[in-house]
């Protein structure tokens, strides 16, 4: 079409060519995303017998039972990996938002010496990946005498969230017009309260955003953990799986996936439930004085 | 009580920037002081360190006969306007208006009274319980001056609190303010840079520029005795026209103009003017003091012809513009005057409100 001139429709005919392309690399994308989990949950609800006798259609289960699920919740040790994946999550969580917002509230608004390379120090660290300093990490961590302890994940997960939450909160304080802290010092308030009354609620999309990052850190976790810890006590839920229903060349598909519907449980029940703040978020800049 | 002292304040910035560059100020208890002046003059600056938000280089302020040099904003009782509002964008209009009182441990009726007071005096008693986003600027505007008129402070700081508003409702929100003065007179501090609303508000108005005060005054006082060149352009629209004359002493006093006119001083201001007779000095003549002819002229008017360049009908007035040797220059007339773009006419120049400007100094003589 060369035409340049405005025929009736031609707009519409355009909008609508766009919405194709859109819904279709969509759908692709949903269809990618959503097949594995999809896979997942239908696997979880086989018999193993079912399973291994790899006969009929696949994606859906013949004989729906929830004896995986009956099987993982009656373990003790299931539920022990579940049960520090979730301390450690939220313990996390709390010490990361705690700091970064505290860092990021200094950062954009005392307005003191160096707090420009400040923040663009605590960015770079956030650039560099995990996975290059679980070997220097080692050895601070056995100088801590904290291998083999859940706690070393709560000393480590953080030094991963807070930079990259606080980087997002310092963007999020920084879009707050500089009349409304001041609004507030000349209405009375401290600079906690300032915080407290004024930063957090009107930063709170972003604070949730900095949140699920923080959360989903801590909550898929699978290298630290799996370097640093070993015994069945101290031992999250994403190295627990492998750790448990992985005997060998021994895979308790069944069970695997059961386990990790179980695992995806909470993040999901999260990210719905905070979901129209998270996109938000992600829209950062849109809170206006 | 509250008077505001200022007293040789100077304020750098880093890098030496020196905005204020040690100002002296007394303002009396219950004054509106409007401050004005072109962009960069450092008003802002001056009202900030007023409310405690900028630090003072040197110098002292104090309100109410205490310095507070080194006392926080929350402990100056003050309030604050702010162009942009500032209003809390999570809070209702209530709770806007009462974060203060409620930091301040006020008992809950007390709060309730005075912000219902103030909505009522402002009327926006109904909207006490919208969120700023749902408000009209000029709400908004109002939501702001209730939050600092419940805390009852001693002084109220105004920056540019009306530049984003359009242009008729500037106007109506500048008579609410010079009311709610009215019904609590309040020692004020009023910073804009529009001439009018300093001329139209203010007690006094402070003409700053380049971060020194040009002068203060009653607005008329500014108005028909501007000390500097700067004053008396700055104040007043249209714009003084400034003209390039010689005063030459030749049988009386006579102001030059560049085309050769003579103009006769008026004689009452022969003697203010004659030391600097034979100087090269500026002429400023306002466009309503160049005008039309009369039959019967008052005393002190000189003549002068124009080629007409442009003319302007307002309604009431007409302006004409024209040139003398390359001068611009702006006269006031009746709309009834025939004024012809090309055309010659007589125009008179009321002499006893001239001002003459000593090119050196810039100051009125
Ligand atoms: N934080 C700052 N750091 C450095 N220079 C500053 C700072 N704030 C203001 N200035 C400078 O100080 C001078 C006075 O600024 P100020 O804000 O007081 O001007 P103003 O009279 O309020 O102007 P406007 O009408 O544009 O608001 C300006 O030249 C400005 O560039
Ligand atoms: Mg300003």
């Amino acid at each position: 079409m060369s035409a340049t001139i405005a025929r009736p429709g031609s707009l519409h005919r355009q909008r609508q060519w766009t919405l194709w392309g859109s819904y279709t690399a969509l759908s692709f994308f949903v269809v990618v995303f959503l097949v594995p989990p999809f896979y997942m949950l239908m696997t979880s609800l086989k018999s193993s017998a079912e399973i291994s006798a790899e006969a009929g259609n696949p994606w859906y289960p013949h004989s729906p039972t929830l004896a995986n699920y009956m099987t993982l919740l009656g373990s003790d040790s299931f539920m022990r990996y579940f049960f520090n994946s979730v301390w450690v999550t939220a313990v996390v969580v709390v010490v990361s938002m705690v700091i970064s917002i505290l860092s990021a509230f200094a950062l954009s608004r005392m307005g003191f010496k160096g707090a420009q390379v400040l923040s663009t120090g605590v960015f770079l660290t956030y650039l560099i990946p995990p996975s290059l300093l679980f070997i220097p990490l080692f050895q601070i961590v056995g100088w801590l005498g904290l291998i083999n302890s859940t706690w070393v994940l709560v000393l480590l997960f953080p030094t991963l969230a807070v930079p990259f939450a606080t980087w997002i909160m310092i963007g999020y304080f920084s879009s707050i017009p500089k009349e409304l802290d001041e609004a507030a010092l000349i209405d009375g308030a401290s600079y906690m309260q300032i915080l407290v009354q004024i930063f957090i609620p009107v930063a709170l999309p972003g604070i949730i955003a900095a949140t699920i990052f923080a959360f989903t850190i801590s909550w898929g976790a699978f290298l630290y953990p799996l370097a640093y810890l070993y015994s069945a006590d101290q031992v999250t839920l994403t190295v627990g799986i492998v750790r448990d229903l992985i005997r060998g060349d021994v895979f308790a598909w069944g069970m695997i996936m059961a386990a990790c519907v179980i695992g995806a449980a909470p993040p999901i029940i999260i990210y719905t439930f905070l979901m129209d703040y998270y996109v938000a978020g992600l829209t950062a800049g849109s809170t206006k004085g | 009580m509250a008077q505001v002292s200022i007293r040789k304040v100077v304020k750098a910035y880093e890098g030496n920037v020196q905005a204020v560059k040690g100002i002296d100020l007394e303002i009396a208890d219950e004054e509106f002081v409007v401050l004005v002046g072109p962009s960069g003059c450092g008003k802002s600056t001056t009202l900030r360190m007023i409310a405690g938000l900028e630090e003072i280089t040197s110098g002292d302020i104090a309100i109410g006969g205490e310095v507070v040099n080194d006392v926080p904003p929350r402990d100056r009782d003050i309030a604050m306007v702010f162009q942009n509002y500032a209003l809390y964008p999570h809070m209702s209009v209530f709770d806007n208006m009462a974060f203060g009182l409620k930091l301040r441990k006020f008992p809950k009726e007390e709060i309730k009274k005075r912000v219902d007071d103030a909505a009522k005096m402002l009327d926006i008693a109904m909207l006490l319980d919208r969120k700023p986003k749902a408000l009209s600027g000029g709400q908004r505007q109002r939501v702001a001056m209730g939050r600092a008129i419940v805390r009852n402070p001693k002084v109220f700081l105004f920056d540019e609190p009306l530049s984003n508003l359009d242009a008729k409702l500037r106007v109506q929100m500048r008579t609410e303010i010079k009311k709610v003065h009215q019904l609590v007179p309040t020692t004020t501090v009023y910073v804009t840079h529009d001439q009018i609303e300093a001329m139209t508000l203010a007690d006094r108005v402070v003409v700053m520029n380049h971060g020194i005060i040009e002068q203060v005054g009653a607005p008329q006082e500014l108005y028909h005795n501007p000390a500097t060149r700067f004053v008396a352009g700055f104040i007043g629209s249209p714009a003084m026209n400034f003209l390039t004359v010689k005063l030459v002493s030749d049988n009386g006093l006579y102001v030059e103009l560049a085309d050769g006119t003579r103009l006769a001083v008026n004689p009452a201001r022969i003697d203010r003017y004659k030391p600097h007779a034979g100087k090269t000095m500026t002429l400023g003549l306002r466009p309503e003091h160049l005008t039309e002819t009369h039959t019967n002229e008052k005393p002190g008017t000189a003549y002068l012809d124009a080629t007409v360049d442009v003319t302007e009908p307002m309604g009431m007035e007409t302006m004409v513009h024209f040139f003398i040797k390359g001068e611009p220059v702006c006269a006031r007339v009746d709309p009834l005057t025939v004024a012809i773009p090309g055309q010659i006419l007589r125009l008179a120049a009321d002499m006893s409100n001239m001002h003459l400007i000593d090119n050196d100094t810039n100051k009125v003589v």
